[in-house]
């Protein structure tokens, strides 16, 4: 196969780079070589942090561009807007759609744009509501594993394998609320109940 | 062999303990940091932080020269600290390897500028392995090692952020079993560079640089890949893999080892293709390399020659059609890193905004205190150079009366401001010094330093007296000053930006990722706020103002309860939310 590239973009702290880590490690569980790359540093102090999984028979760059992304996973509104544009046409776009404020909003110099959502529901995006059907899983903190979930549906990786994954690398007492998260996210894109 | 996904960090510390190396020390730098911290977790080995780039390496010296094998590990600006031992041990050259891996961030991800190490290679006349992934890092690394010993000179492993933060596939193997090096033997001619031993060594060095040179004409290091050979790139490091991606038909020259050399292979590539063009980022290393041994390239005038590079820089650069896509929206409220709530610089930098002190800077999360709303940093230029800047600013008489004041973290005291502060007292300077010590080494990730007397592999220290250290330096004014209190800040400064002699403030309190806050949040008391804005020039994550009623409002779930906001409310809005409060879990949004 050629590579795929997924996209995973949020805020420091909400579990981006951790997800991107399992999505690789599946994709090498089903025998395909994979890269992933995430930058460190200031991003981690509240920054935007981007991370690209690619994963094929044959990967080479591990970062990507503006229109070559297949599946973009946008972990808040706002970076879902700030990285709508890599998607490739016809690629696939799933947005947490809870905001989280930037500074300049914070402090009243800049506002949020209106209308992101309706922008992005006119690219196609599938809105998944992370953070609650993370409580609903029973650990709020497994918004990201949800997401993880509703991408699954996209990609050709056994069910098995993610909750192989998934089991091996969350905190072993968050174990089964993680697998209850991933599958609620996969429900919830299969059911395209979310596409708003 | 089972394949196992690696950073290139990581990958370069499984390389150097598969090649055997014993010791490893380095300082943090992104992003560099986690290979020495994935080396100390390997079996059979000692790595430690040392408090900078050059003591690091000269401690890897000694390995060397007792015949252990060595990794030093940096940032690409840590090598300009450690060019000064690294410029000689190319004269000295080693007993036991001596691989140094330095870490390049085009496009200054994390960085205060994005110089090409290349260059130091040639400088130093240092051999230079440039892995594309981490599978090569792992494999360069493992061979650097090798190259030292058997040409007797340090080795350069160049990475860059999309090769150390880059996670790919690698096969692990077994850890070389290296035989005792042999008995020490007193060496003056080899190891006592002083003029008449240095002449010697100086030519020695170009012998085994004329050796290296030859090695570099047949090493499996460098891999010559036709294909379409109407074009014909020359290119090293993550460049490859873009490369690949961009242009797949092209034909490539891909360079394992970037100094010195294979000018008789450069030149037999630009006979086999059409055009040869040289594709590298931040710098044109290699394309006046290449020029200089008479090997013809063709300029690629649409390359961007600052930034980092991606494939589709390389296609646009080529001409190539662009994807059909919708314009980045740059109207999008940015998200600047940020102090973390509860973070103990913030009162300082509240405090240095009243003194309407200039403040020259330094390297650390402190130097967020330059953005707004704190806006209140004048500079950041390297490790250290607040202090110097600071007595530099004090001779000519300062800025119209406004008092000058460095802000400086622990660990970059450590690394490099206690000379400063030592010339500072030497030379009968005055200002005033804030040294943020919040016992941690906090944006690389938390690593220990003598400050906190925290050891890479936790073994037992001591922690500097940081206070006694300054007072013993001959500063007579030394103070220590809670951070979180937010008056004693603004009192502390205050006072000694008054004093017309040297003064310290040690503003002590630990990083608040440190510290498990069990504290209620606070919320705003909507009657009670004036709408004033005080808590939001603070610029903490946890406070907003609201969009409709231009209130402070707080997000209990950012909120740590650290309650400088509190002290900084003239109106007493700010309130306690506990279990008997009605605040607790309502939306104050």
């Amino acid at each position: 196969m050629s590579a795929t590239t997924v996209m995973l973009c949020g805020v420091g702290g909400q579990g981006t780079i951790l997800a991107a880590d399992m999505l690789a490690k599946v994709a090498a569980a089903a025998s395909l070589e994979v890269k992933l790359s995430e930058v460190h540093g200031m991003s981690q102090r509240g920054g935007s942090v981007d991370t690209v999984v690619k994963f094929g028979d044959e990967v080479f760059s591990p970062v990507t561009d503006p229109g070559m992304v297949d599946h973009l996973v946008a972990f808040e509104l706002i970076e879902a807007m700030r990285a709508v544009h890599f998607v490739r046409p016809g690629g696939r776009l799933l947005v947490n759609p809870t905001p989280i404020q930037p500074l300049p909003v914070l402090t009243g110099d800049m506002c949020v744009p209106r209308g992101l959502r309706a922008i992005l529901d006119g690219e196609g995006a599938i809105f998944i509501d992370a953070d609650e059907l993370a409580c609903e899983a029973g650990s709020p903190k497994s918004a990201n594993v949800v997401l993880m979930g509703a991408l699954s549906t996209g990609l050709p990786f056994d069910e098995s394998l993610w909750r192989d994954v998934i089991a091996g690398r969350v905190p072993p007492k968050t174990v089964e609320a993680n697998l209850r998260a991933f599958l609620l996210g996969r429900q919830a894109c299969e059911r395209g109940e979310c596409a708003l | 062999m089972s394949r196992t996904l690696l950073s290139g960090n990581e990958a370069v510390a499984q390389g150097a303990w598969e090649a055997g190396a014993v010791v490893g020390v380095g300082y943090p730098g992104t992003p560099s940091t986690e290979t020495l911290q994935f080396f100390a977790k390997l079996p059979d080995v000692y790595a430690e932080w040392a408090p900078n780039e050059k003591v690091a390496l000269e401690v890897a010296a000694g390995v060397s020269l007792a015949g252990g094998r060595a990794l030093v590990t940096m940032k690409h600006v840590g090598l300009n600290v450690a060019s000064d031992p690294l410029f000689t041990l190319a004269y000295t050259g080693v007993k036991g390897g001596l691989v140094i891996l330095v870490a390049d961030d085009p496009g200054m991800h994390s960085s205060q500028n994005e110089q090409d190490s290349h260059n130091y290679a040639a400088f130093a006349r240092v051999p230079m392995l440039d892995p594309s992934d981490s599978a090569e890092a792992l494999a360069f690394t493992r061979e650097a090692f090798g190259l030292s010993e058997k040409y007797d000179i340090p080795v350069l492993v160049r990475s860059t952020v999309r090769v150390s933060h880059a996670k790919s596939l690698v096969e692990t193997g077994r850890r070389a079993n290296l035989p005792m090096p042999s008995p020490y033997r007193t060496d003056p001619l080899k190891w006592v560079m002083m003029p008449g031993m240095a002449k010697l060594r100086r030519i020695d060095l170009d012998r085994r640089l004329n050796e290296l040179e030859s090695f570099a004409e047949d090493t499996q290091l460098n891999r010559l890949e036709y294909r379409d050979r109407k074009v014909g790139i020359v290119c090293a490091g993550v460049l490859y893999q873009h490369v690949r991606e961009a242009l797949p038909e092209a034909s490539t020259f891909k360079l394992g080892m970037t100094f010195p050399l294979p000018a008789g292979r450069l030149r037999e590539f630009a006979e086999q293709v059409d055009e040869l063009f040289v594709v590298e980022e931040a710098d044109a290393f290699l394309a006046r390399s290449l020029r200089a041994l008479s090997v013809p390239v063709a300029p690629l005038p649409l390359l961007p020659t600052s930034g980092e590079l991606s494939p589709g820089a390389i296609r646009r650069a080529f001409g190539l059609p662009e994807p059909a896509t919708r314009e980045a929206d740059d109207t999008l409220p940015p998200r600047p890193p940020l102090m973390c709530p509860g973070c103990p610089h913030r009162p300082v930098f509240n405090a240095l905004r009243k003194t309407r002190a200039v403040v020259t800077g330094d390297i650390g999360c402190y130097t967020l205190g330059a953005l707004k709303p704190l806006a209140a940093m004048d500079t950041c230029v390297d490790m250290g150079a607040s202090i110097g800047m600071a007595h530099g600013a004090e001779l000519v008489g300062g800025f119209e009366g406004r008092p000058v004041v460095a802000v400086i973290g622990d660990s970059t005291f450590a690394h490099s401001g206690i000379t400063g502060l030592m010339n500072t007292v030497y030379n009968g300077g005055v200002g005033t010094i804030a040294i943020l010590d919040n016992r941690i080494t906090a944006m690389t990730g938390h690593q220990g330093n003598p400050m906190n007397g925290i050891t890479l592999q936790k073994r037992p220290s001591h922690e500097v007296d940081l206070v006694g250290l300054v007072k013993a330096l001959g500063v007579n004014r030394v103070r220590l000053v809670d951070p979180h209190d937010v008056d004693a800040c603004i009192t502390a400064l205050a006072e000694e930006t008054a004093a017309d002699e040297l003064s310290v403030i040690v503003f002590r309190a630990p990083c608040a990722l440190l510290v498990k806050s069990n504290a209620d949040p606070y919320a705003v008391d909507e009657d009670a706020c004036t709408k004033c804005g005080i808590c939001i020039r603070l610029g903490c994550p946890a406070i907003g103002k609201d969009e409709q009623t231009s209130r402070a409002y707080i997000d209990t779930s950012v909120c740590v309860g650290c309650g400088q906001c509190v002290q900084v409310c003239r109106y007493d809005a700010i309130v306690h939310t506990g279990p008997s409060c009605d605040f607790r879990g309502a939306d104050v949004r």
